[in-house]
């Protein structure tokens, strides 16, 4: 960076210390299977899947458990052959705990594959929306943690005319190695998956932004990309949220995306190193997203490292497989320590979008008392996107969303920055997380009223429609009563004359 | 005398300017009712005590019922009327009950299509001698369906909240 | 001309018809809650207060003092006010819905705003010429409206903020207002 950038760039983000190592340097393990698997069906951004099976059914690994539903969902296949056990709820993975539907399945122990898989040995001869259909097929979603469905990301990009491919390999969130190994063992298979993606999404070329912390990723993503001239490895520097779209596709590209447009808007698709890889083995090997890496981690994991987790795997089991706990921890988080969702409990199921699972001890997850307000703006600088966090939380707590929504409340990307500088510890993610919530409450009341206006109005147009109906019958009864009377009259009168 | 005939003929005078001036400035009340009533769910199910939605509006443009008069339609109604009658609205004392939905007790439920013309969304779905079943996408909690039912197989519960629709609790004030 | 200007700097600044005569009060209370209807309300004040002192001058010179019926002034400058208030009301409703709702009972009220009686008793009081009672009383409506929204801001603010519960509500917006009319003491300090 130069000394005029330097002066005129305005510095964003944080550098908090990122608990990576050990952890990233120790050999993946991969987890025996459970003997139970609990399948959530909200894995992905959008409408839940539908289950495609029935209890008692056996099932092969990979086969389809479940279809997607709607415009924006996602296939969910079996991680390992065996029979359903039942389809119910569970405890989702999420804050509140709540109950989500999920399909259970009991392993029987010999994980054989599907015999119906079908393979691709030149898949850059398939048509571009054949590989889509086939990411379709393979319940592929976005492995950073969006789990936004990647087909539609693909042949929407498509659409959209987009030209440069960015794939994210930051992983900025601090205690997470997951994509770093990925980078490291499988280089080869995230780059195939890369250029899938550039035939897919009819891209230019691909730039893949790694974080300048991870030197032998980049290394390895340098050594596999060599071969291709169209994906280029750039190493970007270390600061949270780099992983973040708008500000990894602004660091790599120059591009700035506007408030409240997708990247596309500036020709431009994100995607995670993972999906990558995912893709790779959904077109070439036909095997769908069933299994994913992991990173165990925080201060109560006896060994963190990162783990090779079959999709529906408890939570309890996951951290048993990887030394189990010791002390008790403070927080148990799934995903990262920034955005990542803190859970009630353990037995809860790992989802497609799970990157890491971590149990902090009480210095690690920091819960301190909030204090007033100082309004030193720590957090406005630290702020990737240029918002005022400090006025913001007060208007919510002044309960004036219209205020904080004037304030730029919508573009927060609740990457945790602000909370993280503040040096008063105010909860600023959380007033927006429950003024984000209420205000998604209030325009789902408002459709509902909406849509009640509807039908109130189509059921007063119904009682019409059969009062008029009634009528119409009625009278033409009687007009038809009376030409028989009339009829018989004259017949009568007829018969008289006679 | 004079004082009389003076404040008389002014206070005449300016009678009669406002007179000229109300006919010439009168704003027809109707545009108010009918603005209220539009954002009103329309179902007339009669909770807030007016005959109908028309009613209540009315009520409302005189001043005679609060904003948030309207059950069914919850907070997102009663914000939207207070704003339209630029009146401020105190949440917290009212409605904080959430959104309500009528469920059938399968048990109890005889299967004789009472309810079903009562509904005033067409939620309730059932045939003679089948149990019945709520809409729940339909269903406004109105409650018109509940004093209908012989059997009081219908029962108002409070809208259940999936995770998805789950909303961070606001922090505690330190 | 630059008379004119300093009458205007006088009674907006220096003579203050809320915060150092203290007159009109009760909206300025009343109506600060947010500054959109504090600028209504302004706006409104402004076109009564100038309205009522063009009225009141032509009731003084053209009827009151030819008949010598001085000590009815009081009686008929309400007269004229209420009616002037009452025309605003209807103009308000038809133009402005909005606005009419939002100053609610407190349009009505301008009626009884002792700023406007105090300002057209005090242009008889200082036998202004009809153009200087025009000036002056604008001037004074326009220190009405700046003190109205400064203070509305003021409140908007406070609003938001963590007051100790004995002063929440109308207690601190007392302390404020007063805060405010010690500022605007400052100006006596411009001798014009």
């Amino acid at each position: 960076m130069g000394l005029m950038e330097k002066i005129f760039t305005r510095s964003w983000g944080v550098h908090p210390r990122d608990y990576k190592r050990p952890a990233a340097d120790a050999p993946v393990r991969v987890m025996p299977m459970p003997e139970r698997l609990y399948l959530s069906l909200a894995q992905h951004l959008g409408a839940p899947a539908r289950p495609a099976v029935l209890v008692g059914q056996k099932v092969k690994k990979g086969e389809k458990l479940a279809d997607p539903q709607g415009p924006v969902s996602a296939a969910i296949h079996a991680p390992t052959s065996g029979v359903i056990a039942a389809i119910g709820e569970i405890s989702a993975p999420h804050p509140s705990g709540l109950p989500v539907q999920a399909i259970i399945l009991e392993a029987d122990g010999r994980d054989e594959w599907s015999d119906a898989l079908t393979t691709c040995d030149n898949p850059l001869g398939l048509d571009p929306d054949e590989i889509g259909r086939r990411v379709a097929d393979a319940g592929v979603v976005g492995m950073g943690g969006a789990t936004f469905p990647s087909a539609l990301k693909l042949s929407s990009s498509r659409k959209a005319g987009v030209t440069t491919l960015v794939m994210n390999g930051g992983e900025c969130e601090p205690y997470l190695s997951c994509d770093d190994r990925l980078m490291r063992d499988e280089a080869e298979t995230i780059i195939d998956g890369i250029r899938l993606m550039l035939h897919a999404t009819g891209a230019k070329d691909a730039i893949v932004g790694i974080e300048d912390n991870k030197p032998e990723a980049i290394a390895a993503m340098r050594k596999a990309a060599a071969a291709w001239g169209d994906v280029r490895v750039r190493p970007i520097p270390a600061r949270y949220p780099m992983g973040s779209e708008k500000q990894l596709v602004q660091t790599l590209t120059g591009r700035e995306i506007p408030a409240g447009a997708l990247p596309a808007a500036v020709g431009v698709v994100v995607h995670n190193v993972g999906t990558a890889r995912a893709v790779s083995e959904a077109v070439r090997l036909g095997r769908p997203l069933v299994s994913r890496l992991l990173t165990v981690n925080g201060g109560c994991v006896v060994a963190p490292g990162n783990v090779v987790a079959p999709v529906g795997a408890l939570v309890e089991d996951v951290i048993a497989f990887a030394g189990g706990i010791e002390g008790s921890p403070a927080r148990l988080v799934m995903g990262g320590p920034m955005m990542g969702v803190s859970l009630p409990h353990a037995r809860t199921p790992v989802i497609k979008g799970t990157s890491g699972i971590l149990a902090l001890d009480a210095a690690q997850a920091d819960d301190r008392r909030e204090e007033a307000c100082i309004r030193c703006a720590s957090c406005a600088r630290a702020c990737p996107i240029q918002i005022m966090p400090l006025e913001i939380a007060r208007h919510i707590r002044g309960n004036d969303l219209k205020g904080a929504v004037g304030l730029g409340l919508k573009d927060c990307i609740a990457c945790g920055c602000c909370a993280y500088v503040c040096p008063a510890h105010i909860p600023l993610v959380q007033y927006f997380a429950h003024a984000k919530g209420t205000l998604a409450a209030e325009d789902r009341a408002r459709q509902k009223a909406e849509a009640t206006r509807k039908l109130a109005a189509a059921r007063s147009e119904r009682l019409a429609r059969e009062a008029r109906e009634k009528a119409e019958i009625a009278a033409r009864r009687k007009a038809e009563r009376e030409a028989a009377k009339a009829a018989a009259a004259a017949q009568s009168a007829g018969g008289m004359s006679a | 005398m004079m004082a009389v005939l003076t404040l008389t003929l002014l206070g005449a005078a300016l009678g009669l300017a406002l007179g000229i001036a109300g006919r010439l400035l009168a704003v027809e009340a109707d545009a108010d009712v009918a603005r209220l009533e539009a954002l009103l769910p329309g179902t007339n199910c009669g909770q807030c005590g007016f005959p109908g939605c028309a009613g209540a509006a009315a009520a409302m443009a005189a001043g005679d019922a609060p904003p948030s008069c309207c059950p069914p339609g919850g907070k997102a109604v009663a914000l939207a009327l207070a704003e339209k009658l630029g009146v401020s609205l105190d949440l917290s004392s009212v409605l904080d009950e959430g959104p309500k939905l009528a469920v059938v007790a399968e048990d109890l439920c005889i299967g004789c299509c009472r309810c079903l013309k009562y509904c005033p969304t067409d939620a309730i779905l059932g045939a003679p001698k089948q149990i019945h079943n709520v809409l729940k996408e339909a269903c406004t909690g109105c409650a018109a369906c509940v004093e209908h039912c012989p059997t009081e197989a219908l029962i108002i519960q409070p809208m259940p909240v999936g995770w998805q629709h789950w909303v961070m609790p606001k922090p505690a004030a330190a | 001309m630059s008379e004119l200007l300093l009458l205007l700097i006088s009674t907006a600044l220096v003579n203050n018809v809320v915060l150092i005569k203290f007159l009109g009060l009760c909206p300025v209370m009343g109506v600060s809650r947010n500054l959109e209807s504090a600028l209504g309300m302004g706006m409104a004040t402004t076109f009564v207060l100038t309205l009522a002192a063009a009225a009141s001058w032509m009731l003084e010179h053209w009827l009151l003092v030819p008949f010598g019926l001085e000590f009815l002034r009081i009686l008929t400058f309400i007269l004229v006010i209420a009616s002037v208030v009452q025309f605003t009301e209807m103009f308000v409703r038809k133009t402005s819905p909005g606005l009419y709702q939002a100053l609610g009972i407190y349009l009505p009220l301008i009626t009884t705003n002792c700023a406007v009686l105090g300002v057209s008793l005090l242009n008889v009081q200082q036998a202004h010429g009809f153009f200087w009672s025009l000036a002056y009383a604008f001037g004074s409506a326009v220190g009405f409206t700046l003190v109205l929204m400064i203070f509305a801001g003021l409140r908007e603010r406070i609003a938001l903020s963590r007051v100790p519960a004995a002063f929440a509500g109308a207690p601190i917006a007392f302390v404020t207002i007063s805060l405010l009319a010690l500022a605007f003491m400052g100006f006596s300090g411009l001798n014009v």
